[in-house]
């Protein structure tokens, strides 16, 4: 055999454990390859470290030699295609020595299954991939917002279309999301504005006596809970407590293909699920920022009496001296807030697709967007009261 | 080729006196039954009959009120922890693929690798791509995710990922179910050459009589809180019971009995 030549002298491979073994020996009938020891997945990782080195190119074989051979199982049966190459060892499996049937087998469908499948190139990374990704966000930022704004048109005229017919009103839904989305908030909604409302109290009287006004802590808080702190952290909160409720319930409905089930009945999944969602939160979202005014003004009281000594009456007195137009400022918001929350905790919903992770995923996006798109809103809304004169 | 089972009495899964209970409800009352090593065992039997609890019960997964289950000769109910080195013996399919939805699908092959085989993120990875291969994917599918994939494939892929270690015993539950006949077709071969190749035991519930009459050595039947009876196909099938001779007569069974008997004669 011409091969022979080429081959000098024996070649091993040794796996770590120095019981698994791959010897190309010369012989008459050219280079028999002898496969020794167990080939298994538990040493897998030296003998393909060993080979990587003590092989840099294996010879062809001309002959397989499987006498001094232990258990194999689908890793070495890998292992030795790779060494031998998928179409030799096919060839050569026939006339091996010393493989039991089971063996030529296995070997024979690794081979057979390896031949047929090409490594999936990996995919190279350079630094255009961060232009592209950055190009690739702000695209997604825009479309977004057009879905969101499509979304918006959307929800509007459904709801339009169901509020002229009260046949087509779904009170029951109703019904049960204002008790979740409302009433089971009302405990939470109440601490938080009251423990705020008691920081406030006592951030003012701290700052206001180096200038002789502890009394205007009564005004600062009135004030702020009116106009401001009122609404806003029932929104933030609605939209951490409720927003991720919608998606999560709308988004496990759309991998279960529920929404695909609605729409083939016949049925409006904007007018089932999105409306009845829209108008609770139109309802309790008010409703939940009167008692978070409150409670943040009985806040105030509790610091004022206790550690101020400004008495519950003159407290009620100041109070009420305090112009109404700031309350009906404050409350103005909360719809908007409402209809904001409500509706990206719906489309978030609907955009997941697949699977669990995406549910996950689409969840935080919601938070994340309500609570954002909360503040700005506020924020603006403070701007144009403020150059209003309101 | 079948593997010649050496000894009779030595068995792969063996199930004795099991009992198992949901509140009131009765799922199992001393159910007894053997697999041994390199058959294939079909179980079957109606909705409800415990089918599921069975597999579940002998995986661990559910723990029965009373009774033993011994894989390899080790009972696997009194082991105070888990014996891993018991779990890397065993693969399973679950009915629905259960692939980590997170992860693509060859990184849910090479998970138990790098776990379990100690093995480098890119050794793992190469021997996932070669049990992709052997489950008959094609190599592009092992960078999609779960969710990317169709019926078929997420079944292949799961069987991929429950052969991952190798393992002696495979458990299949409703393999093709969901699956087109061809698929199906496919699907029953596939298994037929992993179990000649790696000598495979396999404990297969299924609805599929088609599977049944391709690929099941024997055939078990659950029925009335304990297997009713098993055997080969043919000694089940003439059993005596309302709902064997519904199932294996009504005209599905015959159906897929003549299908089997067609190949038979034409091979």
């Amino acid at each position: 055999m011409e091969t022979s030549g080429k081959l000098d002298k024996t070649v091993t491979a040794t796996a770590a454990n120095n019981c698994s073994a791959l010897v190309f020996a010369e012989t008459d009938n050219g280079i028999c390859l002898c496969v020794k020891g167990d080939w298994i997945l538990a040493h897998y990782s030296s003998l393909q470290q060993s080979l990587a080195t003590a092989l840099p190119q294996s010879p062809e074989p001309d002959q397989l030699d499987f006498v001094g051979m232990g258990e194999l199982d689908t890793a070495g049966a890998a292992l030795l295609t790779r060494v031998i190459g998928a179409e030799s060892l096919l060839a050569l499996t026939a006339s091996a020595r010393g493989l039991s049937s089971e063996y030529a087998a296995l070997l024979k469908t690794v081979a057979t299954a390896m031949t047929k499948q090409q490594q999936a190139s990996p995919q190279q990374s350079s630094w255009l991939d961060a232009i592209a990704r950055l190009g690739e966000l702000s695209h997604s930022g825009w479309r977004n917002f057009l879905l969101l704004a499509g979304f918006m048109g959307l929800a509007l005229t459904t709801l339009f279309a169901v509020i002229i017919r009260p046949g087509r009103w779904r009170i029951t839904a109703l019904v049960t999301q204002v008790h979740q989305t409302g009433l089971n908030a009302v405990a939470i909604v109440a601490l938080l504005t009251f423990l705020v409302g008691a920081v406030v109290a006592f951030l003012g009287a701290t700052v206001l006596a180096n200038f002789g006004a502890s009394i205007y802590t009564v005004n600062l808080v009135a004030y702020s809970f009116l106009r401001e702190f009122g609404v806003l952290l029932t929104a933030i909160l609605l939209a951490g407590r409720t927003a991720s409720a919608f998606t999560a319930q709308i988004g496990s409905m759309k991998v279960n293909e529920e929404i695909d089930a609605l729409r083939t009945l016949g049925l409006n999944p904007m007018e089932i699920l999105v409306v009845p969602r829209i108008l609770a939160l139109l309802i309790t979202l008010p409703l939940l920022s009167f008692i978070a005014m409150i409670s943040g003004i009985v806040g105030g009281a509790v610091v004022g009496m206790f550690s101020l000594d400004i008495s519950l009456a003159r407290y009620m007195s100041i109070v009420q001296e305090i112009p109404v137009r700031h309350f009906y400022v404050g409350m103005a918001k909360a719809p908007i807030f409402a209809f904001m929350i409500a509706l990206i905790g719906c489309l978030e919903g609907f955009k997941v697709r697949g699977s669990a992770q995406s549910v996950g995923e689409h969840t935080t996006s919601s938070v994340v967007q309500s609570i954002f798109i909360v503040i700005v809103l506020d924020a603006v809304a403070a701007l144009f009261c403020m150059e209003m004169g309101w | 080729m079948k593997r010649v089972v050496a000894d009779s009495r030595q068995t792969a899964i063996s199930v004795r006196n099991l009992c198992n209970r949901f509140g009131d409800n009765l799922v199992h009352e001393n159910l007894d039954l053997d697999v041994y090593p390199g058959e294939i065992l079909g179980v079957v039997g109606g909705s409800g009959t415990g089918k599921s609890v069975l597999l579940r019960s002998i995986i661990g997964l559910v723990k029965p009120a009373s009774g033993e289950i011994r894989l390899f000769g080790e009972e696997i109910l009194t082991l105070g922890a888990r014996d891993a080195a018991l779990e890397k013996r065993i693969g399973v399919l679950f009915q629905n693929g259960a692939l980590f939805s997170s992860l693509t699908v060859i990184e849910n092959i090479a998970l138990p690798l790098i776990e379990h085989g100690g093995l480098s993120r890119r050794d793992a990875e190469y021997l996932a791509s070669v049990k992709l291969a052997l489950a008959g994917l094609p190599a592009h599918a092992g960078n999609l995710f779960p969710a990317e994939l169709s019926g078929g494939m997420v079944k292949r892929a799961a069987l991929a990922r429950a052969l991952a270690l190798d393992p002696a015993i495979l458990f299949l539950d409703e393999p093709t179910a969901g699956l087109d006949p061809i698929g199906a077709a496919a699907f029953d071969q596939l298994l037929l050459t992993l179990r000649d190749a790696f000598g495979l035991t396999v404990f297969l519930v299924t609805h599929d009589l088609d599977t049944l009459y391709t690929s099941c050595d024997r055939v078990a039947v659950l029925s009335r809180k304990k297997v009713l009876v098993v055997g080969s196909l043919e000694v089940v099938a003439a059993t005596e019971d309302d709902w064997i001779q519904d199932y294996f007569h009504g005209p599905r069974g015959r159906a897929a009995a003549s299908a089997s008997a067609q190949a038979t004669s034409k091979g």
